[in-house]
């Protein structure tokens, strides 16, 4: 499994590193925005790959809730943890690109705005998981994310549904890209996602040696507590 | 040369989350690694 999972990085690190020789220099200079348009090479992918993880995130909580399977919890834990970060680097491009294109950081606009309620939902989520630690936690953190994850199809659908400033998708519906910036774009995209499942991977397995750590100490506890009170009437009698 | 600045600055803010992030989970991973040995010993 560890060699699997050393073998799986190397082949997303050389996807990541041709993604950006690809993003930065094959892909050819768009006409009007100039190369600002590179950053949708980091944007989109990013969104693509924080959306899959909140989608594993639904599935690990619908077969906890029916399960009870400590694997789907600690999944759920992980994709939702990842999928923060990822969607955190949407909010953080999307205004950097915004910024020379339409003259502002940020706008109210519905895609946007779903975006930042959707990262705030799993914030949240994250936030019940690390500060709440009662039995029913886990349960409650997956019904969340079913709530959560009803944002998901609301940012995607956002721009078709309602008038938003955020640019339509250029590929299907009619429109076309240039096929040097389709390479680029699918090379990232594929990276971008090989990439989260390897960090969700990675996160997945330290989720599970944390469990094991904390039923070693719950162990080692009950250890100590059935000895104390072995040595209880001993003491007792010894007053 | 703005557009450079702009570009530049989505790409580093990026790495540099991602960054931050996989340490955080190799820092964990250590100190989990070392509380399991710790338990181990006793």
């Amino acid at each position: 499994m560890k060699r699997a999972f050393t073998i799986f990085s190397l082949v997303t690190a050389i996807l990541l590193v041709y993604g950006l020789y690809q993003a930065l220099v094959a892909a050819p200079t768009e006409r009007t925005m100039g190369d600002v348009q590179r950053i949708f090479y980091y944007h989109v992918p990013s969104a693509w790959t924080a959306f899959c993880l909140f989608f594993t995130n639904l599935i690990a909580s619908i077969v906890y809730l029916a399960t009870k399977k400590i694997k789907a919890d600690a999944l759920a834990v992980a994709s939702a943890e990842v999928g923060v970060v990822f969607c955190t680097i949407v909010l953080v491009t999307g205004p950097i690109w915004a910024r020379p294109v339409w003259g502002i950081w940020w706008t109210w606009d519905v895609r946007l705005t779903t975006t930042l309620v959707l990262w705030l939902i799993y914030v949240a989520y994250l936030v019940l998981r690390r500060f709440s630690d009662t039995a029913q936690t886990p349960i409650l953190a997956a019904v969340l994310s079913i709530f959560g994850a009803l944002d998901v199809p609301l940012v995607y659908f956002s721009i078709w549904f309602f008038r938003t400033q955020h640019p339509q998708p250029v590929m299907g519906k009619g429109g076309s890209l240039d096929p040097r910036m389709l390479h680029a774009f699918l090379i990232n995209l594929l990276a971008f996602t090989c990439f989260g499942i390897m960090v969700c991977w990675a996160r997945y397995r330290l989720e599970m040696l944390h469990r094991e750590v904390e039923e070693a100490h719950a162990m080692e506890s009950l250890g100590t507590s059935s000895s104390n009170e072995a040595s209880l009437p001993l003491s007792r009698s010894s007053r | 040369m703005n557009a450079l600045k702009f570009l530049f600055a989505a790409y580093i803010a990026t790495w540099v989350i991602h960054a931050f992030y996989l340490g955080t989970i190799v820092h964990r991973f250590k100190k989990l690694h070392q509380q399991l040995k710790d338990l181990g010993k006793k």
